[in-house]
């Protein structure tokens, strides 16, 4: 007698508890305000990406077409992956002094592993970070990038 | 094992390492007798990337960011263990206010581990839904990372000295939304999941670990609390201030499946008592401790543990006065949680191979390292 009790109190709590989960299920199928889930490739202008998103590393340049790298190469230490290749090239200045600067900010893209060592380490604060984040390109070669701008120049200090 | 004679009825089975319920490259030799099984072997080694081998070449700032990548669960924890390590080595320690930092992204990211273990686990068991209610608050908790850290999964936000960046202004706001929507939805996981018939019936008494296996074994976190070992480095041997926050070390001596399960629920709740707790006392002052550009530890050893969201992670440093480390050692949790599942499995069914896999919280990738 109590196995068949037990037999039916199994099925009977089998029931009510799948029923007791079910209840959840309905609840947000009735409430669809409560639902989170984004359309993302259509919702691409409202959607909202933090300004501290690392997503690649920009060399911003200013209205005059100038940067703040000086080519000092500590991000190209400091990156664990070699993702940073810095090339420099001797000028004269006009008052006839060598100087080194900065020629090409190369940036492989495909190596980057978005650590944010670079950023961290560089003195200048020349690079940061966008919040970019959509880099699938059909082609490898587009992933090495030139981070400066053709003709752009150091930006001189404060007067 | 090698030399064991197949009887008649026996034989071995493959499980993985494509298998869904091993989370991960893990190739699991299962001796079978019918459905019975004799023996298991797992085979570690498919996501080896020697995360320990290259820590040797890079200096001592810049290997933290590997370590991320071994449970990417506990990436804050990770970050955390080897940054202590080496602050013992400089003598420097953290301002007050990066430790409180710490510990709330230490505890955000022990929420949002058990709750991806939570939803993965009624998944492993056939139940759907679960995982899409387990998201919604772990989303909330990416998003918290997102904005103050920068990314979502591999922070690389603990540093020697501190922490990279302040916090986002909007960071207290936000956590306090989290804790509130969480306190209300935690009811929901009982009635989905932990009073299902289904649920019950494949954990209560399976997978029984005893304290004196945990022990042998090595397990900790909450596989061993489970079994009713007390070994909370927080609370054993507190670091970046546990010490001063009141939480309890959740305990269960059953031992089984549901044991473990209980426990990683009870254990939201302490995570959420202690964010409570610090989210208003966040200290004013300086983030980070400037050190220098390279960072160089005097010659010597140094070993600093952690409680990440699975268990006990040590990092051990061996220098020899250079930039690079002479020699890196990581005692990771899931490592000697695996061995649990030898002694578990012994005599068991293979059904319930997967929920003692799902209950053990397995992550692969700290496994191999």
């Amino acid at each position: 007698m109590n196995s068949i009790y037990q037999y039916f109190r199994a099925i009977w709590y089998g029931f009510s508890s799948l029923w007791k989960g079910m209840m959840l299920t309905g609840h947000y199928l009735v409430h669809p305000k409560k639902i989170l889930t984004e359309q993302y490739p259509e919702n691409r202008d409202t959607l909202y990406i933090p300004d501290r998103f690392q997503g690649e590393v920009v060399l911003p340049h200013d209205e005059n077409n100038e940067h703040l790298c000086t080519g000092c190469t500590i991000c190209e230490m400091n990156c664990p992956n070699g993702s940073i290749k810095i090339i420099t090239q001797q000028v004269v200045t006009p008052e006839g002094k060598k100087k080194k600067e900065l020629d090409k900010w190369v940036y492989h893209l495909g190596l980057c592993t978005f650590c944010g060592q670079c950023i961290d380490a560089c003195p200048q604060d020349a690079i940061k970070m966008s919040n970019a984040f959509e880099h699938s390109v059909y082609d490898r070669k587009v992933l090495t990038k030139v981070l400066n701008q053709p003709g752009s120049k150091l930006k001189s200090a404060k007067k | 094992m090698e030399t064991k004679d197949i009887k008649r009825d026996e034989f071995v089975i493959n499980v993985g390492p494509q298998h869904p319920s091993t989370h991960g490259v893990l190739r699991l030799e299962l001796w079978l007798d019918g459905e019975d099984i004799i023996d298991s072997k797992p085979h570690l080694g498919y996501i080896h990337r020697g995360i320990e081998k290259m820590s040797e070449a890079l200096g001592y700032k810049q290997f933290i960011y590997l370590t991320s990548r071994m449970d990417y669960l506990s990436a804050h924890m990770n970050n955390q263990a080897c940054s202590l390590a080496i602050e013992k080595g400089l003598q420097v320690e953290a301002p007050p206010r990066a430790q409180v930092i710490r510990v709330l992204m230490a505890e955000l990211s022990r929420l949002a581990s058990h709750q991806l273990w939570w939803g993965a686990l009624g998944l492993d068991l056939g139940a759907v839904s679960p995982f899409f209610y387990a998201f919604r608050e772990r989303e909330m908790i990416l998003e918290i990372f997102e904005e103050t850290c920068g990314s979502r999964l591999t922070m690389n936000y603990i540093t020697p000295g501190g922490v990279v960046n302040d916090l986002h202004p909007d960071f207290v706001k936000k956590v306090k939304k989290l804790i509130e929507q969480l306190k209300g939805n935690l009811h929901e996981y009982d009635q989905l999941l932990t009073g299902n018939a289904i649920l019950q019936a494949r954990t209560r008494g399976v997978g029984k670990l005893t304290a004196e296996d945990a022990i042998s074994l090595g397990c900790t976190g909450p596989v061993a609390r489970a079994s009713g070992v007390k070994c909370d480095v927080r609370k054993l041997h507190p670091y970046d201030g546990y010490d001063k926050v009141d939480f309890e070390e959740v305990l269960n001596d059953k031992g089984d499946n549901f044991a473990r399960y209980w426990l990683r629920i009870a254990e939201m709740e302490q995570s959420i008592r202690i964010i409570e707790q610090l989210i208003d006392n966040i200290p004013e002052g300086s983030y980070r401790e400037k050190l220098k550009g390279v960072v160089k530890l005097p010659a010597g050893e140094y070993y600093q543990r952690v409680e990440t969201a699975r268990g006990e992670l040590g990092v051990y440093i061996v220098s020899d006065g250079k930039k690079e480390p002479y020699r890196v050692r990581f005692r990771t949790p899931n490592f000697s949680n695996l061995n649990a599942l030898r002694p578990m499995l012994k005599g068991a069914k293979i059904g319930d191979m997967v929920s003692m896999m799902a209950t053990l919280d397995l992550i692969i990738p700290d496994i191999d390292r």
